[in-house]
């Protein structure tokens, strides 16, 4: 199995987002670096939008994580509600 | 494997010999790494090799404390990394090095600052 | 009347914004406006099978790139009137930034250029806006690196004709010459070079864990400008992963000529990259991570990951990824010594690192560092302190493809330089890797062009126009420097006893006391 991952800016706008990460993905793993977080995962992560909108209380257009994104790996599927990163094998 | 090209490709060698003021030869100095790389000198085809050790060896390696120790009726040397036993009183010519050659020598008993091959 | 138009969803948007916009030609055939979308052997079958992950649409893409702007100018602002640059650690990691500039950013304007040409020849349109939105990324960070940078140039030596120096300056070569490399490459090569290789396998090296140490450095207006640059990166290893995959779905035959260039690209930029093992190990006066550490996060555990994906399209891992590995303990180290070595000619400075560092360096390196590196640079030290700074002041052999010095070791042995060879049309070509010598026997027309800036010295070519070599006295070096427009004595030499170092030393001083 392995990891993928997505790395965000440490910042107001971000912090929402690394929560709902958190929140959605049990099995993903946060690591903290000056400036950013590294979420590692294994195999999956996804990132939902009615779980960010839900913290915040605004609404979330998924687009907006690439303002703070730093970097990924991984495959990505993308609609306008939840936002995953995968690997086949 | 050829490039592949829209159309013929065919550009001139940018480093053969005639474009430079004499031959290109390639020279370094085995576990002795303090000197990062090998070293890149053109030397005359007719320069004796025995002057390549005592007038061109010891600007380029002298700082090194080793330097100064080494027996050079011990030292081996390598060109194109086999064994290769040049001739002191021939030329660099007459001893067979060509533009671009590389040789090494080797000093047995010296391996650098405090033995780190440095 | 129902007057709510629904809003279409991202799948929709972006077929909308990217299908249909292309025709075939009828004036000119197909293949005369796309002329190099086929002579590479990269068979594609429906170019519409290339969709980008993202669904990203020019609008979006304006609207965030703004917000991504307007975030990182408040910051370089900040950054400037409030003299930023005297929170940094120590004056010597304006070093890192120095080869930032230098050998870095004008990588970003190649790569808006190259994105612009190759956005131009691919034949499908949902390639062509991507390539297009990258062409314009790229050359956003080529401005904001200029822009940030400038505040350090107005203050510290080794910037001020950083461009210049790009043309010439030998170590310098080793970027450009990668980089043009890839643009004299067909698209589809160019694709797998710059976006898959470089972009996805290693720049997250560059931009992620440097970036953090520049935080850690407390150089601000680096780090927001690079992690600002690697959110578009993200959107370019997506471009690089689906391109790899979008060429192997497309046809069979397209496998051998894509692992060929993978094993090309990975070792290329392998290679360029040991520029940035050591700024993190060398000049980041606090560390966040070792270069080791870094490759076995980002290069050793993302790169498995990776090619484990791929192997079901049957490609493997890049022929040079266990030599790779193999070099985690040591190139670092070996590229250090190398600009230790030829700091005379090199416009940024060097130093021998303090005891507590060479302890760090020690703790992250037990296989290699007390054994084969500590004992030189402690020995600089002793000597440096008498008086005896080395130089090494004869020019260094370099390999024929990557033009860095011959300073790798075996692998498995370092204490032997690795020596490769060839023999092509009558002439010796030499090389510092099987890779390296790999790429070259497989063009060889393409690299007896190589601009190595060693034999362009020997040949005359790198003095001003008038210079007399003949004349008395000629110091063929020194006149090297003149051509370089290297300020002798101020650009270049070791850190200790260095403008840098007092000017610093002094405006800290006043920024942290009261002068009458």
């Amino acid at each position: 199995m392995s990891n993928v991952f997505i790395a965000f800016q440490q910042n107001e706008e971000a912090r929402p987002i690394i929560e709902a990460i958190l929140a959605d993905n049990p099995h993903a793993t946060a690591v903290e670096s000056p400036a950013m977080v590294k979420i590692d995962a294994p195999n999956r992560l996804t990132i939902r939008r009615e779980t960010i909108e839900a913290i915040t209380g605004t609404p979330f257009d998924l687009q907006q994580i690439h303002v703070n994104l730093i970097s990924l790996s991984g495959h990505i599927d993308e609609d306008d509600d939840q936002f995953t990163l995968y690997w086949k094998h | 494997m050829p490039v592949k090209a829209v159309k013929p490709y065919s550009f001139p060698a940018k480093d053969t010999v005639d474009k430079f003021p004499a031959p290109l030869l390639y020279i370094g100095w085995d576990e002795h790494l303090m000197f990062c790389a090998p070293h890149c000198i053109p030397v005359p085809p007719t320069l004796p090799f025995k002057a390549l050790i005592s007038d061109i060896l010891p600007g380029i390696y002298g700082y090194h404390p080793d330097f100064s120790q080494i027996d050079w009726s011990r030292v081996t040397w390598l060109k194109s990394g086999k064994p290769f036993h040049p001739d002191m009183e021939k030329s660099v010519a007459e001893n067979g090095l060509k533009h671009k050659d590389v040789i090494r020598f080797c000093t047995p008993g010296l391996r650098g600052i405090k033995g780190s091959c440095s | 009347m129902d007057t709510q138009v629904k809003k279409l969803g991202l799948k929709e948007r972006y077929a909308a914004m990217t299908r249909g916009l292309g025709w075939e030609t009828t004036y000119q055939p197909m293949e005369k406006v796309y002329p190099y979308a086929t002579y590479e052997g990269i068979k594609i079958h429906d170019w519409d099978k290339w969709v980008d992950p993202f669904r990203m649409t020019m609008d979006a893409y304006w609207k965030y790139q703004g917000e991504k702007e307007k975030k990182l100018y408040a910051v370089i602002d900040a950054f400037q009137q409030n003299n930023g640059f005297l929170g940094i650690t120590d004056a010597r990691y304006v070093n890192a930034v120095k080869l930032f500039i230098q050998g870095v950013s004008p990588l970003e304007y190649y790569a808006h250029r190259g994105f612009a040409q190759v956005g131009r020849h691919f034949v499908g349109e949902g390639l062509r806006v991507a390539c297009q939105m990258q062409s314009l990324d790229e050359i956003r960070h080529y401005q904001t690196q200029t822009h940030a940078i400038s505040t350090y140039n107005k203050y510290f030596n080794g910037m001020h004709h950083s461009l210049h120096w790009f043309d010439r300056v030998w170590y310098l070569s080793v970027p450009k010459s990668f980089f043009e490399d890839a643009l004299t490459a067909g698209p589809f090569e160019y694709l797998t070079s710059i976006s898959f290789s470089f972009e996805y396998v290693l720049t997250n090296l560059l931009f992620v864990p440097f970036m953090s140490g520049a935080a850690y450095n407390g150089d601000l207006a680096t780090v927001t400008f690079g992690f600002s640059a690697q959110s578009d990166e993200s959107r370019h290893m997506t471009l690089g992963i689906e391109a790899i995959k979008f060429m192997l779905e497309q046809d069979p035959d397209n496998v051998p000529i894509v692992q060929r260039w993978i094993d090309k690209w990975f070792w290329r930029g392998y290679r360029v990259l040991t520029l940035v093992g050591m700024m993190m190990d060398y000049m980041l006066p606090k560390r966040v991570m070792s270069w080791r550490e870094a490759w076995e996060i980002y290069g050793e555990q993302n790169g498995r990951a990776l090619f484990r994906d791929l192997a079901r399209y049957g490609i493997r891992e890049p022929k040079g990824w266990l030599d790779a590995i193999d070099g985690k303990d040591h190139i670092s180290h070996q590229a250090w010594n190398t600009f230790y070595n030829y700091n005379a000619a090199a416009p940024f400075h060097t130093w021998v690192p303090t005891d507590e560092e060479l302890d760090w360096l020690s703790a992250k390196y037990p296989n290699s560092f007390d054994q084969y590196y500590r004992p030189r640079l402690e020995f600089y030290r002793e000597q440096h302190r008498a008086g005896n700074r080395f130089y090494n002041k004869t020019l260094p052999m370099l390999c024929t493809v990557c033009q860095i010095p011959m300073l790798f070791t075996e692998p498995g042995d370092p204490t032997t330089i690795c020596y490769r060879e060839t023999d092509y049309q009558g002439d010796k070509y030499h090389f510092c890797s099987d890779h390296c010598k790999e790429i070259f026997e497989n063009e060889p027309e393409k690299y007896v062009q190589s601009w190595l800036p060693v034999h362009q010295i020997y040949q005359g070519n790198c003095f001003k126009p008038g210079v007399d070599p003949t004349q008395p006295g000629f110091d063929p070096l020194m006149a090297v420097f003149d051509y370089y427009d290297l300020d002798f004595g101020r650009d270049n030499l070791d850190f200790e006893g260095s403008e840098d170092q007092k000017h610093f030393a002094a405006w800290r001083g006043q920024a942290l006391q009261n002068t009458v």
